[in-house]
Parts: C-alpha cells; sequence; structure tokens
C-alpha cells in the first residue's frame, strides 16, 4: 500500500505587476507532479534549483498552496485546508535543510523540539521533559543539553535537533529537504546513517529531497527526476543510475564526479558525449516551449518523459 | 622536474581570540609546481582557506609568519604597495561564492576591464574592450558582446562564476588559487566549471591551488592533493595514491565516509567527534587522536612530523601503520 501519492500537482506563483498590482502572470513552479510513495521507502527528489523539487515537498506538508492537484496519505485525500484539521500535521514531519536558520536561536532545545509535543499532545512539564530527553538520546545528543541554545552546537548536532524535532510526534512520513547539503563529508556520513537507523526503527517512509546523486544513490530506493516544475524520469536506483533514458537523466548522471581518478579522461569523453547529445537532441526530449513530456512507461518500475508516439 | 612556482615553508597564520594568537595554519609546508593541480582537502575549519588567504595576502588581522617565496621573493613581508601589483597579475583567485563576489553596481565588461586596467593602464579603451570579450569568450560565455554590457544580477550561477574565473585569468597568472569554485553550483554546472578550469590549466600552464572539501571533485580535477586537519597537513600524495593507498587514519575516514557509488546502502563511516575549535585545538602530539580513540596512545608519535614514508608520499605521525576501523574489528595493516 503506498503511503502517499500525488496525483497531478501544480503549484503555481503569481507574478504581479502594472500600476494595480495585479495577476500578470504564473510561475509554474510545479506542474503536473504525480508520484506514490511505499510504506517505509526512501523515494529521492532530485533537480537543479529552481526545479521545483522542495515546492512539492512544501506543498505537501502544507507549507505551499496547491494549485491544483490532489495528494493522498494513506488513502485519505489532503486538502488545502487550515492548520491541524486533521491527524496529517502530526504524521507528516519536515527536515530542513540549513541547520543554521531553521532553529530559532532564542529559544533552548528543549522549547524547539517539545514544540510539536505542546501541539498536539497535553503532557506536563516533567512528562514532556522527559520525552524531549528520550528524543535526544535518540539522537545521539547529550540528555543534558536541553537547556542550551542552538548556537552551543555544531552543524550536525544542529540537524540532529531538528530530524529530533521531526520524529518527536512519531511521524509516518518525514519530508527530507536537503537535509545534508550544508553539512562537512563526516557529518553528512553521519546524519545520513542515522536516518537510515531511525527508518528502521520507526517503520518511517522518507521522501529526500537533493539535488546531490550520491548521497541520493545511496539512500534511496526509488527516485524523480524534476526540470522546470515536471518529471522527466522516474524509476528505481537502478534504472536510474545504469539505464538513463532521458537526456536530462543522462547529463546529470555523466556530471557525477568520479571519485576514482583514474576514470578521469573516459568520464570527460562521456560528458561531453552527452552535452553534444544534449544540444542536438533537445527539441526530442522537450516541447516547444522547453518543457518535459508526459511520463511514459518503458518498463514495470520505469518511467520517461517522451512525446507520444504518431 | 617541472619548476616551483610557490614554495611555502614553515607557514603559520595566527588569528586572535581574546587578545591570544591561535595558529589556524600551523606550520605547513608546501609547493606548487607550473602546470600541476595542487588539491587541498578537509572539513570545514581545517585551515584550508586561511591557508589560501594568506598566500594571496587578503588577511588584514592574522598575524602570518613564515616563508612563502614566489620567485625569490618572500610574500609574508611584501608592503600593500607591492601585494597590489602581484594580486590580479601573478597571483589570481577564484571566490567560492559567485552571488556574493561581484559588484552589483558595476557592469560585467567594467569589471573585467578594470581588472585588466589596474595591471595595464597604458592599454586604450578599444583594446581593452576586445581583450574583454576575448576573454568571455575563453570562459565559454557566447554572446560576450551582449553580456558585456549586463550586470551581475542578470546571469545565472554558473555564468557568474565564468565571470569570475575570467577576472581571475584576465592578466594570465602565475598561480591561480581556487577556493571551492563549484560549491555553490548545481552537479551539471560544476562539471562544466571543472572542466574550464582545467582546459585553462592546460592553455596557460599555471599552477592551481584547489581548496575543496569534496573527494569527487578531487579526483576530477588534482595532480597532488595535500590533506589537511586542524591546520596541518596531515597526508601529501599524488592524487590516484590518495584513492587507492591513502595511509593516514584522517584520509581514509574521509574517503569511506564518502557514499560511493558502488557500496550501496551500505554503512558510510563516521569520524567521531567534530574538529575542535580554534582556540581548543591540541597543540601537542597527534591531533587526529581525540577522533580515533580505540587506536591506542602508543601508536601515536609523541612530536609527530610529516615524513616521507615513500617516495613523494609524507605523512603526519605514526598511528598510520596500525590503524583500523573499528567496524572492521580486526587489524588490518596496509
Amino acid at each position: 500500500m503506498s503511503i502517499l501519492r500525488i496525483e497531478d500537482l501544480r503549484v503555481h506563483f503569481p507574478i504581479k505587476g502594472g500600476i494595480f498590482g495585479r495577476t500578470v502572470d504564473h510561475v509554474k513552479a510545479v506542474d503536473g507532479v504525480s508520484l506514490e510513495i511505499e510504506k517505509g521507502t526512501t523515494y529521492g527528489l532530485v533537480g537543479e534549483s529552481g526545479s521545483g523539487k522542495t515546492t512539492t515537498g512544501r506543498a505537501v506538508v502544507g507549507l505551499n498552496h496547491m494549485t491544483t492537484g490532489k495528494v493522498f496519505f494513506e488513502d485519505k485525500q489532503i486538502m488545502n485546508f487550515g492548520k491541524r484539521k486533521s491527524g496529517l500535521h502530526k504524521d507528516v514531519q519536515m527536515i530542513f535543510q540549513d541547520p543554521y536558520s531553521s532553529l530559532n536561536g532564542r529559544k533552548r532545545v528543549l522549547d524547539i523540539i517539545a514544540e510539536p509535543l505542546r501541539n498536539f499532545e497535553r503532557l506536563s512539564k516533567a512528562e514532556e521533559r522527559k520525552r524531549v530527553q528520550e528524543l535526544l538520546e535518540l539522537v545521539g545528543l547529550s540528555p543534558e543539553s536541553i537547556l542550551k541554545y542552538p548556537h552551543q552546537f555544531s552543524g550536525g548536532q544542529r540537524q540532529r535537533i531538528g530530524i529530533a524535532r521531526a520524529i518527536a510526534l512519531k511521524p509516518k512520513l518525514i519530508i527530507a529537504d536537503e537535509p545534508v547539503s550544508a553539512l562537512d563529508v563526516s557529518v553528512q556520513a553521519q546524519v545520513l546513517n542515522f536516518l537510515q537507523d531511525i527508518q528502521k526503527e520507526l517503520d518511517l517512509t522518507l521522501l529526500f529531497i537533493s539535488h546531490d546523486l550520491g548521497v541520493i544513490r545511496h539512500m534511496c530506493e526509488r527516485i524523480g527526476i524534476m526540470y522546470k516544475g515536471r518529471f522527466v524520469e522516474e524509476g528505481t536506483t537502478d534504472d536510474i543510475f545504469h539505464n538513463p533514458q532521458h537526456i536530462y537523466t543522462k547529463r546529470l548522471v555523466a556530471a557525477i564526479p568520479d571519485i576514482d581518478p583514474k576514470q578521469r579522461d573516459a568520464s570527460f569523453d562521456i560528458r561531453q558525449e552527452v552535452e553534444v547529445e544534449w544540444n542536438e537532441a533537445y527539441n526530442k526530449y522537450f516541447d516547444e516551449h522547453g518543457l518535459a513530456y508526459q511520463l511514459q512507461p518503458i518498463s514495470d518500475t520505469h518511467l520517461v518523459a517522451l512525446p507520444e508516439r504518431g | 622536474m617541472a619548476e616551483t612556482l610557490i614554495d611555502i615553508k614553515n607557514l603559520k597564520t595566527s588569528f586572535s581570540i581574546n587578545n591570544e594568537y591561535h595558529a589556524a595554519v600551523d606550520d605547513v609546508s608546501l609547493s606548487v609546481k607550473k602546470n600541476e593541480v595542487l588539491a587541498i582537502v578537509g572539513e570545514s575549519g581545517c585551515g584550508k582557506s586561511a591557508l589560501a588567504f594568506s598566500v594571496m595576502g587578503l588577511h588584514t588581522r592574522a598575524k602570518v609568519e613564515g616563508e612563502i617565496l614566489y620567485k625569490d621573493e618572500n610574500l609574508v613581508n611584501v608592503s600593500p604597495r607591492r601585494w597590489n601589483a602581484l594580486r590580479g597579475k601573478d597571483l589570481g583567485m577564484i571566490f567560492q561564492d559567485p552571488l556574493t563576489a561581484l559588484n552589483p553596481l558595476m557592469t560585467i565588461g567594467d569589471q573585467i576591464g578594470e581588472a585588466i586596467f589596474l595591471h595595464n593602464s597604458s592599454m586604450s579603451k578599444a583594446q581593452r574592450k576586445k581583450k574583454v570579450l576575448g576573454l568571455l569568450d575563453k570562459v565559454g560565455i557566447s554572446r560576450s558582446e551582449h553580456v558585456y554590457g549586463q550586470y551581475p544580477h542578470e546571469l545565472s550561477g554558473g555564468m557568474r562564476q565564468r565571470v569570475i574565473i575570467s577576472i581571475a585569468i584576465a592578466n594570465e597568472p602565475e598561480v591561480l588559487i581556487a577556493d571551492e569554485p563549484t560549491t555553490a553550483l548545481d552537479a551539471t554546472i560544476q562539471s562544466q566549471i571543472l572542466d574550464l578550469i582545467r582546459e585553462l590549466k592546460n592553455d596557460m600552464n599555471a599552477g592551481i591551488v584547489l581548496i575543496t572539501h569534496d573527494l569527487g571533485v578531487v579526483a576530477e580535477m588534482a595532480d597532488r592533493v595535500a590533506v589537511m586537519y586542524a591546520g596541518q597537513i596531515v597526508e601529501i600524495v599524488d592524487v590516484e595514491t590518495l584513492f587507492e593507498q591513502p595511509l593516514h587514519p584522517y584520509t581514509r575516514s574521509l574517503i569511506s565516509s564518502v557514499p560511493s557509488t558502488e557500496k550501496h546502502s551500505q554503512k558510510l563511516h563516521v569520524i567521531q567527534g567534530i574538529v575542535p575549535a580554534l582556540q581548543f585545538l591540541p597543540r601537542e602530539g597527534c591531533r587526529f587522536k581525540e577522533r580515533i580513540p580505540w587506536i591506542e596512545d602508543s601508536e601515536h608519535a609523541e612530536h609527530p612530523e610529516l615524513q616521507e614514508v615513500k617516495p613523494g608520499h609524507f605523512v603526519r605521525c605514526t598511528c598510520y601503520k596500525n590503524f583500523y576501523f573499528p567496524e572492521d574489528k580486526k587489524k588490518g595493516a596496509y
């Protein structure tokens, strides 16, 4: 059973102009995205900056207004509603990109992590404190640090505070928006390992948003590649990395730096080839507005945005 | 053997914290040769950028000691006036953040032109424009006439980085220092910029110092690699040996913490602890000791020195000899 199903999601932002500030046009940040995530798996959403991956994630949590489209969480449809209407906000949580700006610098760790608890559960002061300490221990921080402020922690530790806050209500789905992009490799490894552990422990589903294909490959079972608000390709990790079909995906995969210096010239040649193909075949893969076509299945798991034949 | 361009000897760059100087770059010796890319790798806070800024003379309040020899001239002691003549002419720098390194109030053409004018004021305006357009072509900006009159905010991140590179190479510098040149860029743009830097290297015969925390970038670009930890160099070696037979525990830890494309969903290695803050750096003994506590104290040298263990392969401290990862359990000596 899929835990999250998105059907034809569109998020358009108005562009205001003229003397009266009327809406003159729209930025189509997300333009018809459909995806499905199985329970307990990790789904990777990849794309360049501006491709709409973050907006998709934020729309699911309700931080961006959906223009049209349907989102089903455990087969219940999520509407564009106000705050706290369903249990949704309890079941879906978000981890933000920047651990330096996503924690309120004037709040203590206790208050930061307890905030979701205070919204949904009525706990006494002592119970709350105990829960926060348990959460801190779970994310590998010392329980004594509840009275500290965010600036007293390193980047990796802060990101774990963000994770502790996200898992405080035992959510079923976590949307992780570039959770490791601001971190050093060693700290990144720590956070990634930790996310995997916690996923097993709590049977979590992860929507993992990132531009780093190396990280995505490490974490995800299924991957969707976005370009200008649309999907260009979707498939299992194997499909995407070993059998990329869309020219944009090929270009992305070719751009991953190879960790083996001996492959340097070979990967340079591949990049050149793909670049030539990208320039030549651009019109074949994108319509007259430079947007991707609808996804067409090419195998049971693998979908590619190709023009309809005929 | 290729000509040595920059020879750094016992460089020490210290910053004042609460009226006490603490060395962020502590006794670093390095050389950069003609037509080579020397990569400097390490986590944030290891002193990579402090080192680069020392070589460019960009520190304003730090105390810089030691020698940075460029053509027999010690850059540590030269006057600000002399620096102005060197910087941008002999030494070029590519900055990390293309969003902030350009002046938003000047057109692209003027900014690149300025770099040329400052070192060659005799050139006529028309000649200068011609040269700027040539530079824009060289860094792969099409429609250079059009971009010449544009402002930075009209360009994308990748384009801006190309402009910054064109400023850095405007006077054909002999040494180019690139401080995280692609960190702020998307993967496809990153590979384009790296390919560009490599092309320019072959063209200009310059020596390039590439500062990065991304081992993928190192593998793609570097000829030689210096790994920095806590202000010191812990390993210097050519790039192939670095990835095939890294010796120092820090290097090995870094490499095994990268999500590799082969070992899908295996556990990544995590380096325990964090890089200590500048004022708390252990100044005695092996600085990496705290982060590999399962290695016995006797494995560390009392006064760890950078030693040449094989020709061209330098490693600091003796703890690499019997180093193993705790997840491997058994001692697998290299």
